[in-house]
């Protein structure tokens, strides 16, 4: 037999099992979608849309607020890890901000639940500590919540890449600009940034796919309305038996991931198209 | 030490208090929860401290018990079922000559890669006509999907990273191909396996979303009863399994390091 069809035979099983699973399921989704009793419609996303706008302007504030934020504090922390000239403060940090890596979203979820409440432990602490007056307390179980759960879980992950990134950049030029006498925070914008956003870039969109599809921290974390695409999805199913709806609000959220796909790749082929 | 220095240092340390303080207060508010018997507003710790709700959890007929039984087992289902596939699919895409190579490498990421609400609700359909909703071997079905992506690009970057140059000396000296794969090959590529197999049981013991359309009423894993128990309002069942599921989360993200080496990790993806 040639190798090449060795090879397939080998990669089969594997190709089924996402044929199955995923492209089968999919061709229903967007069948059911766009069509009722055989026929071209876009009335199912008429419905989603007279339904559920207000609830897809917030999933979409949602994932970019927190996308945002995730960029944010990532820089910062690899940026510490990289630039600070301070041993025992990269040890530490090194060792902690690891922590929720690995742990789920839904043990994150409950985490929340109970941290973030009028009587959680963060106000409770900030209460003890003299920084917040008893009266002052809010619960955060609201958009705040999904968006503190989201960046809590996801910003090891994107830390992660880029401070490998970062590690493994040319120290050159970094000391040249440091000797010049640019500061860290200078450094790390005009230098070091720069040469890292691709990672940066795939890190915040694998980030932004995985917030869309969340459904435990939207359900256990905040209240019924507004609320994420997720939930309204699992809702039509469940209590209507809605797939068309439900559908049209999947293909939205497609859509989504599609425009965010799109702008990694243009980034892409620019670079590539430089010399 | 000048006074600005040490002002730097006060300054660093309290940054990195703030920091644990967000990064551990919410697992300290579970770790609390799970060992309070009383816990009520206003009181800003648990009235009463004790292990009642572990036994309650521990009790081997308890619901929890037999939610750890059924997580596990199709946990290792899942291992078995994505390693099967995904040890020939790895090894044929990094040693051998497929057409479409790439295209195939994007096909296991592309389910990675769409919002998985929208998929699941057409499986858990799909599922339904087949009379798989409800049963282990639905989940398990769902739970491997999940995971073939990372399965298959870490045995494909694991079997990368072989030598060639070993293998070539075993056939040299005679060894048939399948004799080479079995004594040479795949020993090497043993540790990332292994790492994808870790991963692959964290994923499918973790899962959520699948089970929730794909599993229920039937079949109860540890993040649905952490669920139900969540919203049924009894914290402390609910922090207790979050913190079963967390343990090997958290000793996982230690312990991957000596499983993925930089020289496997390094051919991820390509």
């Amino acid at each position: 037999m040639r190798s090449s069809v060795v090879g397939v035979l080998l990669v089969l099983p594997g190709l089924l099992l996402v044929a199955a699973l995923f492209l089968y399921p999919l061709s229903f989704s967007l069948l059911s979608a766009f069509t009722q009793g055989g026929d071209f419609t876009l009335a199912h996303f008429d419905k989603a849309f007279e339904l559920y706008s207000g609830d897809i302007r917030f999933t979409l504030f949602i994932v970019l607020s927190s996308t945002a934020l995730i960029a944010l504090v990532s820089i910062a922390i690899a940026g510490a890890l990289t630039l600070s000239e301070t041993p025992w403060l990269v040890a530490i940090l090194r060792w902690l901000y690891r922590w929720p890596l690995f742990i789920p979203f839904i043990v994150a979820a409950q985490c929340m639940r109970t941290f973030l409440a009028k009587n959680g432990l963060m106000n409770n602490s900030l209460v003890a500590m003299g920084v917040l007056e008893p009266l002052q307390t809010t619960s955060l179980l609201d958009w705040r919540g999904i968006v503190i759960t989201f960046v809590w879980k996801q910003v090891p992950f994107v830390t992660l890449m880029l401070a490998g990134a970062m590690a493994s950049l040319d120290r050159a030029t970094i000391e040249a600009g440091r000797n010049l006498g640019a500061s860290r925070l200078r450094v790390l914008v005009e230098l070091v940034l720069p040469q890292v956003a691709q990672t940066l870039l795939v890190g915040l969109v694998l980030s932004f796919v995985t917030m869309l599809s969340v459904l435990s921290v939207p359900l256990m974390v905040a209240g019924s309305q507004p609320t994420m695409l997720t939930v309204d999805m699992g809702f039509r199913i469940n209590s209507y038996g809605d797939y068309a709806t439900a559908n049209a609000l999947g293909v939205i959220s497609y859509v989504m991931t599609g425009v965010v796909a799109w702008i990694y790749l243009r980034h892409q082929i620019r670079r590539e198209a430089l010399p | 030490m000048s006074a600005r220095s040490l002002a730097g240092v006060v300054v660093k340390a309290l940054c990195l208090a703030v920091f644990a303080f967000f990064l551990f207060g919410p697992l300290a508010n579970l770790v609390l929860w799970s060992f309070a018997e009383r816990w009520y507003a206003p009181f800003k710790l648990p009235v009463t401290y004790g292990t009642r709700y572990w036994e309650v959890v521990f009790r081997p007929t308890g619901d929890a018990m037999s939610s750890l039984a059924t997580s596990v087992g199709i946990a290792a289902l899942t291992v078995l079922f994505a390693i099967l596939v995904s040890v020939p699919a790895g090894y044929a895409l990094a040693r051998l000559k497929l057409p479409w190579r790439t295209g195939i490498m994007i096909l296991f990421l592309l389910p990675q890669a769409f919002p998985s609400v929208a998929i699941y609700i057409n499986v858990a359909r799909v599922f339904y006509g087949l009379g798989l909703t409800g049963t282990i071997a639905g989940v398990v079905l769902v739970h491997a999907a999940h995971g073939l992506v990372y399965s298959v690009w870490i045995a494909a970057a694991a079997f990368a990273a072989v030598d060639r140059d070993l293998e070539h000396a075993a056939r040299n000296i005679g060894a048939s191909p399948m004799r080479t794969f079995a004594t040479v090959t795949l020993p090497l590529a043993a540790p990332g396996i292994m790492a994808s197999a870790i991963f692959v049981f964290l994923e499918s013991l973790d899962e959520f979303t699948g089970t929730f359309f794909v599993g229920v009423p039937q079949v109860t894993t540890l993040p649905l009863l952490l669920y139900s128990a969540s919203m049924g309002g009894n914290y402390q069942i609910a922090s207790i399994t979050a913190l079963i599921l967390l343990v090997p989360s958290v000793v996982f993200m230690f312990a991957i390091e000596r499983f993925l080496r930089a020289d496997v990790l390094s051919k991820v993806g390509q």
